[in-house]
């Protein structure tokens, strides 16, 4: 059976390849980086991988830079990134391929103790 | 000026009681609501498991795949994560140099219950302040505890 699908349309088991596809990328800012995104619980990016997506959100807004990246430009260690449910350190990290019904989370850790 | 934390009685209630059920563990979770004016106000709480099962008698970290769950749960009602919360067993309610290491969510609440002897004594808030982790610094936040729902 011929299945005919949209731009951006990969199966699952493209997950990962980084391929030309780009699609339309959720990424749910949290509350405490909003005031550096316009406010906005939730900036829309066009991105065929996770890299892409957070170019293009600090792109939008690059006053986000420096809350997201270190000076030599690697995500800061406490800033986790989800794609959906999973953590994309044990995906393929930022080269990670996203599709048109993903979404991403930024998530800086919880922790501490006396 | 002093930041405020507003809170059900019941939200109040569960977060320290959580203390105690977990003792001698520290327990954490994560306060949601939003801003009303300038105070925060609490609407629901989140229990979290402590993932530091190295150390969880002085050390607590909340799995970033909970909060992410705990975090589209709370959009679906319009809630927003405002704070979190966690206890020091047999230690003061007062943070500690790791709490502010640890904490990375300019402008919301950490809540520390004390916990002496399994019983919750001292709940206490403060302000993650500071425009980013150079000058951050944790400031008292008031808490006002609201008998009925707000």
């Amino acid at each position: 059976m011929l299945r005919f699908y949209g731009p951006g349309h990969r199966s699952e088991s493209d997950r990962g390849i980084a391929a030309s596809f780009t699609c339309m990328t959720q990424i749910h800012i949290p509350t405490p980086l909003r005031q550096y995104a316009g406010k906005q619980p939730t900036v829309e990016v066009t991105a065929g991988t996770v890299a892409e997506a957070l170019s293009g959100l600090v792109s939008q807004h690059p006053d986000l830079r420096r809350h997201l990246y270190t000076d030599d430009g690697k995500l800061r260690s406490f800033v986790n990134v989800y794609l959906n449910d999973e953590d994309v350190r044990y995906l393929q990290k930022e080269a990670t391929a996203v599709q048109d019904s993903d979404t991403i989370s930024i998530v800086p850790s919880i922790a501490g103790g006396r | 000026m002093v930041s405020m934390l507003k809170i059900e009685r019941k939200d109040y209630e569960a977060l320290r009681q959580h203390g105690e059920e977990t003792y001698p563990h520290e327990c954490c979770g994560v306060l949601l609501g939003g801003m009303n004016g300038d105070a925060r106000r609490v609407t629901s709480i989140a229990r979290c498991g402590n993932t530091r099962t190295d150390s969880p008698q002085n050390r607590y970290n909340i799995d970033p795949r909970e909060l992410v769950r705990i975090q589209r749960e709370g959009r679906g009602r319009g809630e927003d994560i405002v704070g979190f919360y966690h206890s020091h067993p047999d230690h003061p309610a007062h943070w500690s140099p790791t709490d502010l290491a640890e904490a990375h969510w300019f402008g919301c609440s950490y809540v520390i219950t004390s916990v002496e002897k399994g019983k919750a004594v001292i709940t206490n808030a403060f302000e993650l302040s500071g425009s980013d982790e150079g000058d951050k610094k944790l400031l008292d936040e008031k808490i006002e505890v609201a008998q009925a729902e707000m």
